[in-house]
């Protein structure tokens, strides 16, 4: 334990200014990439500095979110117009990227590739495009690889990372450590030995008439090219996998686990809150979405809706032009407020068994109209913020 | 408290043609994006369709045990069990899959040799891209053929991840050219290119991004699987509170004068019941919008079935139920 502990945040405010990657995770759904972009945005307008926010879902809401379409890998600078049609002056820049998992693993061969004949053969390869571009257990890695090499590049004081809708929520936290013992992993030997050496040691043999049965001769061999050509790359992956690692355990980066107040969703939440912390991770904040206001809530208000559906005639009479109409309205209002009532309770409920322990806990409301764009980011960012 | 049956109001689809034969599949996929309720849609069909007299499998794919919670029945495994009428459940599990790939199909006596075997799978799942997805559809597609239930349901991955599970036999398809698997995926295909016997029904809410998320996926969906996107469920529709003229006379009794009126006959003040309408008429009109952008984006004759939201306290089988009745009603049964 560090003998100077910074004294635990209270706001969302302070716990950024002591950051320089903050993840936002937490169930799909919840407004999570909203939530990013909103705290981004937010960051630039009322710290400054320069602030990336890096999305890695497939679907591009991101770019829906900012108004912008076709942003891609490569960083890209929110114009300050953006800002100013929101009537907000940012003191800093804010910058955008969306994850391209095919276009990251391109990178990531270029970069660990031995040599240009390896890395053409690896880009070639039929089962590389299906690995990259196609199947989904790549995107997590692929999400923490990326956040790590803009990381090290340095360019940026705060970097708001939105992670992937996985099926478990948090296999992005293992990908890196998965990766590497993939590479690492003595079956992926066993598994090459024979297209090197024509040599099968008799205990692996059965291995290889199971796999032979199962995927084909020819297959087979296309996989352990593929393998042997990766394992040129071995010590790079595995390093970069380890430092990706340590990156999220840095004290520099927190978490911020996002929900609504629905029954599955928080209980997911409530689940990563856990996993988070017996980690030891940082479990910097958590934001709870779309949250009907506390009016909804208030016994006396109930109580008088309750009288008011079942007066509603008595009540509206003489004060419209339509007494019929009028009464039904009251009654319809009285009723509706006693449905939201009962949704309200609820998510009160679901608030308090929300356990796990952040720094900071923030409500949104939910808000009238949804938010897609600059003035709306700004409009929830500043809800979150103090 | 809760009104039981909400009426989804005023938006109609008025494109229902092909109700029945939705529940006339063999394979129905359903997905959405996260937190839209696809799992309570997928109870909610497969309720239904056990209440018209099928049996129907419930399937999994995530195993948190939700498909079973919204029968009130305890958490299933690999092996199905009746969790209500006419409704078994089961949980995706990969390994169990191969287990009893490798035993039906290529008499491997499995048990003895369960850990050198598994540590095997391990690697070919992670290896060969599409194993795993492989064993999963392939599971379902299985129950299938077999015909031990008139229909399967599955509760899909979310709609990120289900392209890549639809289009996984394809993806083998054209890797594999020889070999048991290759072998495998030709009658996978046959069942799930299928539109008479396999059907992907995408759940959304009448948001902006599950909207633009549902567009972008039909258009994936045609584009890379052979799988036919068969409805789409809108869920969470708000109830129309007002017609035109209620609305006027609402914004007549919201006059000062009369709110206080109102505050003194009802005995307590009506200001936060009123603010509330307010808020349920604004909600409604927003989620119309998107409503009405995703049926202009989606390809004409596709049928958009609403659910109404539910107020209620809890989700269990009674809700379940309730989405049921809802669909059948959509469905026009």
């Amino acid at each position: 334990m560090s003998v100077a502990q910074a004294p635990v945040a209270k706001t969302v405010a302070q716990l950024l200014a002591a950051k320089g990657i903050v993840i936002a995770c937490g169930p799909g759904g919840v407004g999570k990439t909203t939530t990013a972009a909103s705290l981004a945005a937010t960051a630039v307008v009322e710290e400054g500095g320069r602030v990336l926010v890096l999305t890695v879902d497939p679907a591009r809401r991101l770019a829906d979110a900012l108004g912008l379409k076709g942003i891609g890998n490569d960083e890209v600078r929110i114009p300050d117009e953006v800002f100013a049609r929101a009537a907000a002056r940012p003191r800093g820049e804010l910058w955008a990227a969306m994850l391209d998992t095919k276009q990251s693993w391109d990178d990531l061969i270029r970069t660990h590739a031995p040599d240009e004949e390896t890395r053409e053969q690896i880009l070639a390869n039929p089962l590389y495009q299906n690995i990259s571009g196609r199947f989904v257990q790549s995107h997590d890695y692929i999400a923490m690889e990326r956040l790590y090499e803009i990381h090290c590049e340095g360019k940026y004081d705060l970097i708001v990372v939105d992670t992937p809708p996985t099926r478990n929520a948090l296999d992005f936290l293992d990908a890196p450590q998965r990766m590497a013992d993939f590479f690492s992993s003595r079956l992926l030997r066993w598994l090459i030995v024979p297209y090197r050496s024509r040599l099968v040691n008799v205990a692996s043999r059965p291995f290889y008439q199971v796999a032979d049965r199962i995927l084909g001769t020819q297959f087979l061999a296309d996989i352990s090219e593929f393998f042997i050509l990766f394992q040129s790359m071995y010590n790079g992956f595995v390093d970069r996998a380890e430092a990706v690692t340590r990156l999220l355990s840095d004290r520099r980066t927190t978490f911020m686990v996002v929900s609504t107040l629905e029954a599955t969703p928080v209980r997911e939440a409530e689940f990563f809150s856990a996993e988070l912390t017996a980690r030891k991770l940082h479990l910097g904040a958590v934001v709870l979405n779309k949250v009907l206001p506390a009016y909804l809530r208030e016994v006396k208000t109930d109580k008088l809706a309750q009288s008011m559906a079942s007066r509603s005639d008595e009540l509206a009479d003489g004060l419209t032009d339509d007494p019929t109409v009028a009464g039904r309205v009251v009654r319809e209002v009285a009723e509706s407020f006693l449905n939201f009532g009962v949704v309200a309770r609820r998510e009160a409920e679901q608030q308090a068994e929300l356990r796990g322990a952040p720094d900071v806990l923030v409500t949104v409301p939910f808000y009238d109209a949804d938010i897609f764009d600059m003035e709306g980011l700004l409009r929830l960012g500043a809800q979150v913020w103090d | 408290m809760t009104t039981g049956a909400v009426t989804t109001g005023a938006v109609t689809t008025g494109t229902v043609t092909t109700g029945l034969s939705l529940l006339d599949l063999r394979l129905v996929f359903v997905t959405g994006k996260g937190g839209v309720g696809k799992t309570t849609v997928a109870a909610g069909l497969a309720q239904l369709a056990a209440e018209q007299g099928r049996r129907v499998l419930v399937c999994e794919v995530d195993a948190k045990g939700d498909v079973t919670a919204l029968f009130e029945a305890p958490p299933t495994d690999f092996t199905p069990r009746e969790i209500a009428p006419g409704v078994w459940s089961m949980s995706m599990d990969t390994e169990a899959s191969l287990r009893e790939y490798l035993k039906l199909h290529l008499r491997i006596p499995v048990v003895g040799r369960i850990g050198p075997l598994a540590k095997a799978f391990d690697f070919v799942a992670t290896a060969a891209p599409g194993v795993r997805e492989i064993l999963t559809v392939g599971k379902f597609c299985w129950e299938v053929r077999e015909s031990h239930y008139d229909l399967v349901v599955v509760d899909a991955p979310a709609s990120g991840h289900i392209v890549g599970q639809l289009a996984a036999p394809q993806a083998i398809n054209d890797l594999v050219k020889v070999g048991l698997i290759r072998s495998q995926t030709d009658w996978m295909l046959d069942i799930l290119s299928d539109p008479r016997q396999t059907g992907l029904v995408a759940v959304c809410t009448p948001e902006e991004m599950p909207v633009n998320e549902t567009l972008e996926l039909a258009e994936r969906v045609r584009a890379e699987t052979t799988v036919r996107l068969s409805a789409i469920v809108v869920n969470r529709v708000l109830p129309e509170l007002f017609g035109q003229r209620e609305e006027e006379i609402f914004e007549q009794l919201r006059r000062p004068g009369n709110e206080a009126t109102l505050s003194e006959r009802a005995g307590g003040d009506v200001a936060p019941v009123l603010e509330a309408a307010r808020l349920a008429v604004t909600l409604r009109r927003t989620r119309s919008a998107h409503l009405q952008r995703l049926q202009a984006g989606l390809p004409d004759g596709l049928p958009v079935l609403l659910l109404p939201y539910l107020f209620a306290r809890s989700f269990g089988a009674r809700t379940t139920r309730q989405v049921a009745r809802a669909l059948g009603e959509e469905l026009g049964l």
